[in-house]
């Protein structure tokens, strides 16, 4: 469903990211991993459509999409959760819901669907995004998500700075979306966290592919994260 | 002396100013422009409606038809292809902008009309007035002007809470960029948002053009009252600045009644007040950065 192939992508002049491959296919989920400021936002970003792709290309159910706006992309279903979650501060929840319902995809997550997944974002459907708590947040930008019905999930760290019992909560959450033929790929720092929810995953150094693979061992994936060497 | 007079009749004018005032507001509240061409816009309006009067010898209302939707698609163009350039982190390149813009539409007008004042005319009913309790008379189509302010200013606040639309337009001037992840352009937003605000000023300029005259430089006053009526009112509420008109109306008229020829003056010195004591205005929101 997705491929990508010598993706990179630069703010300005700086490249961030070089001559990624990676792909992904229907229901299939793929964690992304590495230190801070590895360039796992910024893939992700390029992979959405937020920032333009320098070279290589990002073909979509068959298409090079690499050359469409964001909200061209969203309209195919790829749909990005972004770091920091960047609700709708001055929109009720509800209202950030429904926001989604602009990319025009129908689908089995309907606002009650979604309400139904996320009883914490329903409890709170009238309030304000802005005075939720992280968590909160965190969960209602996961529903507007997708509500959006994405045929390709872009979750972008999204246990950053929650409590252990919400960030569970939340990953149980991820079979069910992939359950529906979405394609998830998730960005978390935490490797064991990212291991216990895909096989495969793909780590990121300083910009560039360090390891990528399924059933990879712990020790290997830790050599690849920091950079130090390994003996092969 | 008798104030509840000016006092009607500076309400009444609030309602003319609340319909310049909403698309300056409109404006500002989704794309942080403030354009300064607005008043200019609603003189433009007001000779093409005079165009279309004189041409096809019909109301100016009737003209509004074909002016307002004309206004609009000339908003929509305008955005899409000046104005969206110059949005950015800094304001100054859409204020340089439509600075410009005013200068060439007030020169364009200079050149294609004459210099001398214009008025439009829906016949008896310029004059026509009503009589209420107390003895209060007051002019039908100020008081038509009034009640449309009030009705557009109802329809812009429900379609603003409770359509898409509304819902994408105050996303937007939350965070453009995340509306994008929604599978929105945020220059449609933009763009449609522009076409209402100029919509809104044909209609401004129509019943300025009734109730005062114009002439190609008259655009400049209408932005500075469309402006005060704005602060007073407080920035992005629509309900405040049909208040800030209200207020400004009343104190150019209670104002005249004192002194008549400082009508204008006293609009401002009440505007200059409101700056220095509740710079946030009526409504008292806090503007973000
Ligand atoms: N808006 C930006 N402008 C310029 N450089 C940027 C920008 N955003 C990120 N960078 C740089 O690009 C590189 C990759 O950043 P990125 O945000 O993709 O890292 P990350 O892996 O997501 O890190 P983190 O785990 O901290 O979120 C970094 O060197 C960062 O400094
Ligand atoms: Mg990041």
């Amino acid at each position: 469903m997705l491929d990508v192939t010598k993706l990179s992508a630069a703010y300005g002049q700086v490249t961030a990211i070089r001559d990624i491959d990676l792909a992904i296919s229907e229901g299939g989920i793929l964690a992304i991993i590495g230190a801070n400021g590895a360039g796992k936002s910024t893939l992700l970003k390029t992979i959405a459509g937020q920032l333009p792709t320098k070279s290589g290309s990002i073909v979509f159910d068959g298409d090079d999409v690499s050359g469409l706006p964001a909200y061209e992309r969203a309209r195919r279903g790829i749909i990005m959760v972004p770091e920091g979650r960047r609700l709708f501060a001055s929109l009720t929840v509800h209202e950030n819901l429904q926001t989604a319902l602009s990319a025009k995809r129908k689908g089995a997550w309907t606002l009650d669907a979604v309400y139904d997944l996320f009883p914490l974002v329903a409890e709170r459907k009238d309030r304000r995004a802005g005075n939720l708590s992280g968590g909160e947040q965190q969960a209602t930008a996961i529903a507007r998500a997708l509500v959006a019905n994405p045929r390709l999930l872009l979750l972008d760290e999204v246990s950053l700075g929650l409590a252990p019992s919400i960030i569970g909560e939340l990953y149980a959450s991820l079979p069910i979306i992939l359950e529906q033929g979405t394609a998830i790929l998730l960005v978390e720092q935490d490797v064991s966290r990212a291991l216990n929810v895909s096989d495969e995953v793909h780590c990121l150094l300083q910009g560039a592919t360090s390891l990528a693979g399924k059933n990879i061992a712990l020790s290997e994936i830790s050599a690849a994260y920091f950079g130090t060497e390994r003996d092969s | 002396m008798n104030l509840l007079d000016p006092l009607i009749q500076g309400i009444l004018l609030g309602g003319l100013y609340a319909l310049f005032a909403a698309g300056l507001s409109l404006m500002f509240g989704v794309m942080r422009i403030v354009n300064l061409a607005y008043g200019d816009f609603a003189v433009l309006a007001a000779y093409g409606t005079l165009i279309v009067v004189n041409a096809a010898l019909i109301s100016p209302l009737a003209a509004l038809l074909i002016v307002a939707p004309a206004m609009a698609v000339l908003g929509y163009i305008l955005q899409r292809t000046i104005l969206q350039r110059t949005l950015g982190l800094s304001p100054l390149p859409s204020l340089l902008v439509t600075f410009g813009l005013s200068i060439i539409i007030q020169n364009l007008l200079l050149m294609f009309g004459s210099a001398d004042q214009k008025r439009l005319s829906l016949g008896g009913v310029d004059t026509a007035s009503i009589t209420l309790p107390f003895d209060i008379r007051v002019g039908v189509f100020p008081l038509f002007i009034f009640l449309l302010a009030i009705v557009i200013l109802s329809i812009l606040s429900w379609v603003t809470a409770k359509t898409q639309y509304g819902r994408l337009v105050r996303a937007v001037s939350d965070d453009p960029a995340t509306v994008d992840l929604q599978g929105v352009n945020p220059k449609q937003i933009y763009a449609l948002a522009t076409a209402i605000a100029f919509g809104l000023v044909a209609i401004a300029g129509l019943a300025a053009g009734v109730q005062t005259s114009f002439n190609p430089t008259s655009g400049s006053m209408l932005l500075i009252f469309a402006f005060e009526a704005v602060i007073i009112g407080g920035l992005g509420s629509l309900w405040g600045t049909l208040g800030g008109a209200m207020i400004l109306g009343v104190a150019q008229t209670v104002g005249a009644a004192f002194a008549p020829a400082q009508q204008i003056l006293a609009g401002h010195l009440v505007f200059l007040l409101f700056l220095a004591f509740l710079p946030n205005g009526l409504t008292r929101r806090k503007v973000r950065a």
